[in-house]
């Protein structure tokens, strides 16, 4: 029985491999490849997006639990770089190569919307699941520190 | 900051551009989105339509006028600049075309990049060694300027008044007598029909008439990458593409026997099952062979994968185990080996009977773990091939494809998609080579994935090295003579089967450059077999040289009891260009392939860093120790001069905490210095990541790391909470920025380690050395 879901607003009906993860299915089925590929094992955050508001890893997100549930990517977060996170991370000049960023990015705006005034270590155990090998790290804090969560 | 201006999406077809949309962008840096890959979409159609002795029209060569290569313009005044070397990350695709934008006095909102694809007519593209504005700093200033010349050339001779009185002024030429102006568009006709002057007809910018070098520049695709439209290699796309994933030998070399794929063709979504050949040594960047998945999905091959079984012939490689293999080393170290720098007698002088110093130092081998894997899409059809890769070298590409497929050079299209991070892996293209064989098996495009535990386990490593160093000592504790010795699995083995010494390029990385006031001094390479591919790591050779001697060094000065920065400064003594040639057995000083008298190494700028690390760090005002201690490293590499100095907290379980590392570098007229910042801040938790945290061992010749759990690199936590930069303006030209920074940070941060707990760190990853 194919699974219904919702994907950056749009209805979508999924009827292959119920254990395929999310991140396949978005990159490969219906082409929204701003969410990237790192570890297929839930260890580097490259891939993460939004399940129903919660920030997940999306290569550990089999399409069978998906049932009914609203996902949003990079894609759907804002479609001109316009969301106050997207603005920030351009302002302070973050990405380096930029693979990494848009799972960093989504992690962020997920973690704003529950912590929106967050400290230094709520925000290093918050992204430590997000690995960056250009290591913009210092540019990463700086820019969540800059956005005022309360507005996301 | 300058941002991305408006860009061109569209798609083209041979000779003519169709359906071509420009779209314009809000705050200056939001930009576009598929261009980038639309754009490089184009260069396969041209391959279609055009005969073999002009494969390619560059979207530049589009232009009207294009005086060279690396620069058109349209009519309606787009910029079109050339970047031929990849972006991976240091914003080279932005600071090249900066240069000649400059030149050419053009409004920066009204250039659009376009990626060069793998063309020797580009001069060397090899987007490694930190140097594309080194080598290409002339080419591009001069590319603009032509440009200029010409524009002003033909709006004088519209006007009929002498180019003299004429002046380029931000995509207008002027006349400033008459007051009369035309744009850069409107004159781009005219221009396009003279002839293009020779360099000396072409007058350079005065510096004082910059517009743009030394300015903050934002990455050209900064807008893309936040917004998830940038195009990486792992992002590229044709119709009918099929999927491949390929189970590589287990160990390098090993041959496969017989393969069972029923179970892997059962899996939904699997089409074919297929083996490659292994290489032919000498390695190159011959793909390793194995088995091939091939199908409607990454999903469906990598579980296809997971199915297969396979028999493999595991070859000689198999007797390799990296904790043997790392006495090995040491014990190498330990005896005379070939000499390749020599100033007056060490022997003599040990002979003496005085105070020596000696240690041995060790770092394991390590991968390279860009974000995005290897991966490439490769379409055959009709005994040619195109290829989307994000490939450090595509001219290599090109070569290591059309060796694989025996077809021409020219034959092999290679479109430079963005790399996910390079760091010296994307030079080597066996990834691209393994989908054009493929596609040409199948007879489709087909995309190759790599795994991250393919990318970990089948990587061409950093190598492996045991240095040693030996000193004796007067009684200030000052070196009267100098042994260093080294020994590890060379570079040259990846290019001649069996070669155990090191490159001349690996030997001025670190070893046989020691700048330091010697009366006695001699260097020596030890023999080390490579049991698995040896590449280049970002920094290559110095990360485990420096470490070496930069620890040495500081030890020497504890020894001492001795300031180490204070000491350092000493050893290097006054500032002056060095002449190591007449002490070096057998060779030139390599100086990082950069002409010496150009590039020397100063020893004046080399204290200078220093200097200012010293100052910025507040170096000196609070004793190390109880947990709390500072550390200092500096190193010239890629003719660039670099100071560390990093701070630690150690705590009573023995974690070290980072709160800051200052890096003060001095790399020469910096183009853009918010790109030069971002890599010394980058390079800061890379050297943090290798001092502290990166191994790969092997059993059996098998790698035993698969991911990120069992291969550490900084997260946020581990990372230095604030690094701070510092750039030294000179008039000297330019030199690498992209990884001297790593170097430095290293052996600082052991010695920092050693400031806060007394404990030596010896050997890498840090981890290893209890300091508790």
């Amino acid at each position: 029985m194919p699974i219904s879901l919702t994907v950056n607003g749009s209805q979508r009906s999924f009827d292959g491999d119920p254990e395929m993860p999310l991140l396949w299915y978005l990159r490969d089925e219906i082409g929204l490849v701003g969410t990237k590929y790192g570890c297929g094992a839930g260890l580097c955050g490259s891939c993460t997006v939004h399940r129903d508001g919660q920030a997940v890893r999306s290569c550990q997100t089999p399409m069978r639990t998906l049932a009914g549930r609203q996902i949003v990517t990079i894609e759907g977060l804002s479609p001109d770089g316009s969301h106050p996170v997207q603005q920030a991370w351009m302002k302070a000049n973050v990405p380096q190569c930029g693979y990494c960023q848009t799972g960093q990015i989504m992690q962020a705006v997920a973690f704003l919307r529950s912590t929106p005034k967050p400290s230094d270590q709520q925000i290093d155990t918050a992204m430590s699941g997000n690995i960056c090998r250009c290591g913009t790290y210092q540019r990463i804090r700086a820019a969540i520190k800059s956005v005022e969560g309360g507005r996301l | 900051m300058k941002g991305g201006g408006q860009r061109a999406e569209g798609t083209t077809t041979f000779g003519s551009i169709e359906n071509v949309t420009r779209r314009h962008f809000l705050g200056g840096i939001a930009s576009a989105g598929a261009f980038v890959l639309a754009a490089r979409m184009m260069p396969d159609e041209v391959l279609a339509q055009t005969p073999p002795a002009r494969p390619f029209f560059s979207r530049v060569e589009h232009a009207p006028f294009h005086p060279s290569i690396y620069l058109g313009i349209e009519p309606d005044g787009a910029v079109w600049i050339v970047t031929h070397r990849s972006e991976m990350g240091t914003g080279i695709r932005t600071t090249l075309p900066v240069i000649a934008a400059d030149e050419l006095d053009a409004d920066w909102s009204r250039v659009r990049i376009e990626q060069g694809i793998g063309d020797a007519r580009y001069g060397d593209q090899n987007t490694d060694g930190s140097k594309s504005v080194r080598d290409f700093y002339d080419t591009f200033r001069l590319a603009g300027a032509t440009a200029r010349t010409m524009l002003v050339s033909a709006a004088a001779a519209q006007w009929n008044v002498p180019a003299s009185e004429c002046a380029a002024q931000l995509h207008e030429v002027v006349h400033q007598a008459s007051g009369r102006r035309l744009g850069y568009g409107a004159l781009a006709g005219a221009a396009g029909k003279l002839p293009v002057p020779s360099a000396t007809q072409v007058q350079l910018k005065a510096r004082n008439a910059w517009r743009y070098i030394g300015k903050d520049f934002l990455a050209y695709d900064l807008g893309d990458i936040v917004t998830g439209k940038a195009g990486f290699g792992m992002d590229a796309k044709r119709d009918g593409m099929v999927y491949a994933s390929i189970e590589h030998p287990p160990v390098l070399g090993a041959k496969v026997r017989s393969v069972d794929d029923a179970k892997a063709l059962k899996v939904a979504g699997v089409r074919q099952v297929t083996t490659l050949d292994g290489y032919k040594p000498p390695l190159m960047f011959q793909p390793l062979g194995g088995v091939a998945v091939i199908g409607d999905s990454t999903w469906a091959v990598l579980q296809g994968r997971r199915q297969l079984s396979v028999n493999w012939d595991l070859g000689p490689n198999a007797a390799f185990e990296s904790d043997a293999f790392k006495k090995q080393l040491i014990s190498t170290v330990q005896q005379p080996q070939k000499v390749i720098r020599s100033v007056g007698n060490v022997d003599a002088e040990f002979a003496k009977g005085g105070k020596t110093v000696e240690a041995t130092y060790y770092t394991p081998l390590l991968p390279h773990a860009s974000m995005e894997p290897p991966v490439a899409v490769a379409d055959f059809r009709d005994g040619k091939v195109s290829i989307w890769a994000p490939v450090q070298n595509p001219q290599a590409t090109q070569d290591t494809v059309a060796a694989a497929l025996g077809i021409g050079k020219d034959d092999v299209l290679v479109n430079v998609t963005l790399l996910g991070g390079g760091f010296g892996r994307k030079s080597k293209p066996d990834f691209a080579a393994e989908a054009a064989l493929l596609s040409k098996k199948v007879g489709k495009p087909v995309k190759v994935v790599w795994s991250r535990e393919d990318d970990l386990k089948f990587d061409f490593y950093h190598s492996t090295a045991a240095v040693y160093h030996k000193a004796s000592v007067d009684g200030r504790g000052k070196p009267t003579a100098w042994l260093a010795r080294s020994a590890w699995p060379p570079i040259a083995s990846t290019f001649e089967d069996g070669a155990q010494y090191g490159l001349d390029l690996e030997h001025a990385m670190g070893l046989n450059d020691l700048p330091y006031e010697m009366t006695n001094h001699q260097v020596e390479n030890g023999p080390a077999r490579a049991h698995v591919r040896i590449g280049w790591f970002r920094a290559v050779a110095n990360n485990y040289h420096v470490f070496a001697s930069g620890s040495f060094v500081d030890e020497l000065a504890h020894a001492a009891g001795r300031d180490p920065i204070e000491y350092t400064l000493e050893l290097i003594g006054p500032g002056r260009v060095l002449d190591l040639k007449p002490q070096l057995r057998g060779a030139d000083y390599w100086n990082y392939g950069a002409p010496y008298d150009k590039y020397p190494i100063d020893t004046a700028r080399l204290r200078g860093v220093i200097e200012i690390a010293r100052e910025r760090s507040g170096w000196g005002r609070r004793k190390g120790g109880n947990g709390w201690g500072m550390g200092f490293a500096a190193h010239r590499s890629f003719n660039s001069y670099v100071a560390s100095v990093v701070e630690v907290e150690v705590d009573k379980t023995g974690r070290v905490r980072i709160p800051r590392i200052v890096m003060v570098f001095d790399a020469g007229l910096v183009i853009n210095p918010a790109a030069a910042k971002a890599q010394m801040e980058g390079a800061a938790v890379m050297g943090v990541g290798v001092a502290m945290l990166g191994e790969i061992s092997a059993i059996g010749g098998q790698v035993q790391q698969t991911n990120f759990n069992n291969f550490r690199v900084p997260r946020m936590g581990d990372a230095p909470v604030q690094v701070d930069v510092h750039q030294v303006n000179t008039d000297a030209p330019p030199s690498g920025i992209g990884e001297p920074g790593v170097p430095p940070v290293i052996p600082a941060l052991a010695n920092a380690v050693f400031a806060a707990t007394g404990k030596r760190v010896r050997e890498l990853p840090l981890s290893k050395t209890k300091l508790t």
